[in-house]
């Protein structure tokens, strides 16, 4: 696939020459973009309902980035575990939970996965295996590699996966996992979405020497892949490789995906970091599901009368889910107290 | 003299606190090109340039440490954690560096640092946006925790942090940021720290709080005194180390203490107080020393939030309580 870097234990980034002809079906393709149009959908409809008040706290949403996480999911095994930061709807999402709780969550209600008191930031679901919604930097990677030792202990064929930010990769717990990660050969695969901006900050004022991030646990010996985080196709096709190397037994891998946030950090971010005419420049160039509607109709995987039905069953689920968010109860006050501590 | 939100009054102390002395240094996620979260930076890149006010990479646990350094070699750090909630990963410098560099070295060296950081409830964010773990803090010994209540508080008394030959963690009531507007003179007098502040005299019951919860308690006794009680109410604004000598004159003249604080119950600062008046004022006490708090629980959100924080309502019923012991 073009548009990949990767690093060998030892090497550094090299180029792969041809781009490797696609392999996923019709239906992969139809799932692909359905899926990346329902994080979208879900993340205008938050963003339009905090506008609205209904939505409390801090809201950060995935338009843009869509293409990473459904191109993980793709490759994922059934016993594989998710973590991830802040900016989680969309791996919630992708996980298969489902988007009523989800937006019920976010608006504080009795539905959401986390009873209405836990926020967009703090959801989880084991019977998707996904552990959440971290809201502080960084602090989600030594967890999945806690996951990771529990998936080799335990001989079980998962991998732990977690996703992690730009801004994640200057805190120094990420290189104490890194390095416990390698010295026991975990099943993990470090996922680093990088947007560009850690907040207002950007790769380039917060990284020393490059900007590229996937070389970062080379120190370690740990291999990395640099993908083009806005084609679905290549992060498929680069998750295959790095999972399937994780499961095999032989220890750690990070990916970083090239990708990029429409939206500010949070609902509330002066964007005075970067000029409008950059966003705009990568939504009408790199945007990952324009992209995919672009090959599906070019390889007539489907006609725009599809798609149109597509975009309905979508924006139908969303709407569910947001009438569910406004009508699901407010928590009882009794709640202030559930699960401090077992049983109470 | 201008009418300066509490925020505000906060960048004017800072303005003024590094064109005084050039080795005051911002530092922090964002404090320059965005100006800060809350915009408490906000125009003090342009105004003192980058190698000044300093926007770092993500990397808390390193701050403090970096301040320690810095304030060994001669400088004023002033750190910015954007929420009290990410300052701890820097516990381990906090505790084991900062607050022990004078005692370890046997006073030959010092780190005068200010640790920023907004903190508290009421504005709809998940607990670690929302806490009050001051207690934490005022726990290490050799650290000074400060909590502003007011604009005005917030300008003299950060001008002193700073100037403090020790470090100090400066925790800043984010819900009344921009709630209420004072006076405020640049004149670049700072407040005295380790020292109540006295807001309303009253001979009929103490009430002691700081931070945002002063205007609840403020609002309490304005209630209260429509009834014909009088409340005294103390800032305590330095909460480590504790005055608690002004806290015992008062109670000493009016027999009765409510304390309030927006932290959980158990071990919080109130706890301490009441264990002053136990100990140093038992012979004043007409009635048991009253608490209204935070649960001890999780800080719950966002529609639990309104339950959780301490309300007038629950102040005054804690007050009636406390004025009808006999």
């Amino acid at each position: 696939m073009a548009n990949t870097k990767s690093t060998g234990t030892r090497g550094g980034g090299k180029r792969k020459a041809a781009a490797a002809p696609p392999k996923a079906s019709v239906e992969d393709l139809q799932q692909y973009y359905r899926d990346m149009l329902l994080i979208r959908r879900f993340e205008e409809k938050a963003g339009q309902m905090y506008g609205m008040g209904l939505i409390g706290g801090f809201c950060h949403l995935y338009i843009g980035q869509e293409a990473v996480v459904v191109g993980i999911q793709a490759a994922m095994g059934p016993k594989d575990t998710v973590l991830t930061s802040y900016r989680d709807h969309a791996h919630m999402l992708a996980c298969g939970m489902d988007p009523k709780g989800v937006m019920a969550e976010l608006t504080g209600r009795e539905g959401g996965y986390s009873k209405g008191k836990g926020g967009s930031m703090h959801m989880f679901s084991h019977e998707k295996r996904f552990y959440g919604g971290h809201g502080i930097v960084g602090a989600q990677v030594p967890i999945g590699t806690g996951f990771a030792f529990a998936h080799r202990y335990l001989n079980e064929d998962a991998v732990s996966i977690t996703y992690l930010g730009d801004g994640a990769l200057n805190q120094g717990q990420v290189y104490e996992s890194f390095n416990m990660s390698a010295l026991w050969s975990l099943p993990a695969v470090y996922v680093i979405e990088n947007n560009k901006y850690g907040m207002g900050t950007s790769t380039e004022r917060s990284s020393a020497k490059s900007t590229e991030l996937y070389h970062r646990g080379q120190a370690y010996g740990i291999p990395g892949v640099q993908v083009d985080g806005m084609d679905v196709l290549a992060v498929h096709e680069a998750a295959e490789k790095a999972l399937g190397h994780a499961r095999s037994g032989k220890g750690p891998y990070i990916m970083e995906m090239l990708t990029y946030r429409y939206r500010g950090h949070s609902m509330s971010d002066p964007a005075k970091y970067r000029s409008k005419e950059e966003v705009q420049k990568v939504r009408q160039e790199r945007d990952p599901i324009e992209r995919l509607r672009g090959i599906m109709i070019e390889r007539k995987v489907m006609d725009e009368a599809k798609l149109k039905e597509l975009d309905k069953e979508v924006k139908a689920i969303v709407s569910e889910a947001a009438d569910f968010a406004q009508t699901s109860p407010e928590p009882d006050v009794s709640e202030l107290y559930t699960d401090v501590y077992v049983g109470a | 003299m201008s009418e300066l939100a509490l925020v505000e009054a906060v960048r004017l102390a800072l303005a003024r606190a590094m064109s005084d002395d050039e080795t005051v240094l911002l530092l922090g996620e964002d404090v320059g090109i965005d100006g800060g979260v809350f915009r408490a930076t906000d125009g003090l890149l342009a105004r003192f340039g980058e190698a000044r006010v300093i926007d770092t990479p993500l990397s808390e646990s390193l701050f403090v440490g970096l301040a320690v350094g810095l304030g060994a070699q001669g400088f004023r750090p002033v750190i910015e954690y954007q929420f009290m909630g990410f300052m701890y990963p820097a516990i381990d410098q906090v505790l084991n560096h900062a607050g022990r560099l004078r005692n370890r070295t046997r006073g030959r060296l010092s780190c005068p640092m200010v640790i920023r950081a907004p903190y508290g409830g009421g504005i709809h964010a998940p607990e670690h946006h929302s806490e009050s773990m001051e207690a934490l803090f005022a726990h290490i010994p050799g650290l000074r925790v400060v909590i502003p209540s007011s604009p005005a508080k917030a300008y003299g008394l950060l001008l002193a942090a700073i100037r403090d030959p020790d470090p100090v963690v400066f925790l800043e009531p984010k819900r009344v940021y921009r709630a209420t507007k004072e006076d405020v003179a640049d004149d670049g007098a700072a407040l005295p720290l380790d020292q109540c502040f006295t807001l309303r005299d009253g001979r009929d019951v103490t009430l002691v709080s700081w931070g945002a919860m002063l205007q609840e308690t403020l609002a309490a006794a304005e209630t209260l005194a429509a009834e014909g009680k009088e409340a005294e109410v103390i800032d305590v604004a330095t909460l480590k180390p504790l005055d608690m000598e002004t806290i015992l004159a008062s109670v000493e003249r009016t027999g009765r203490c409510v304390i309030v604080q927006e932290a959980p119950l158990s071990g919080g600062v109130g706890a301490e107080i009441a264990a002053g008046l136990a100990d140093r004022g038992l012979v004043s006490l007409l009635a048991p020393v009253g608490r209204v708090a935070g649960y001890d629980t999780v800080m719950p959100l966002p529609r639990l939030e309104a339950h959780y924080m301490p309300t007038e309502q629950r102040i005054l019923r804690k007050l009636r309580e406390t004025l009808a012991y006999t």
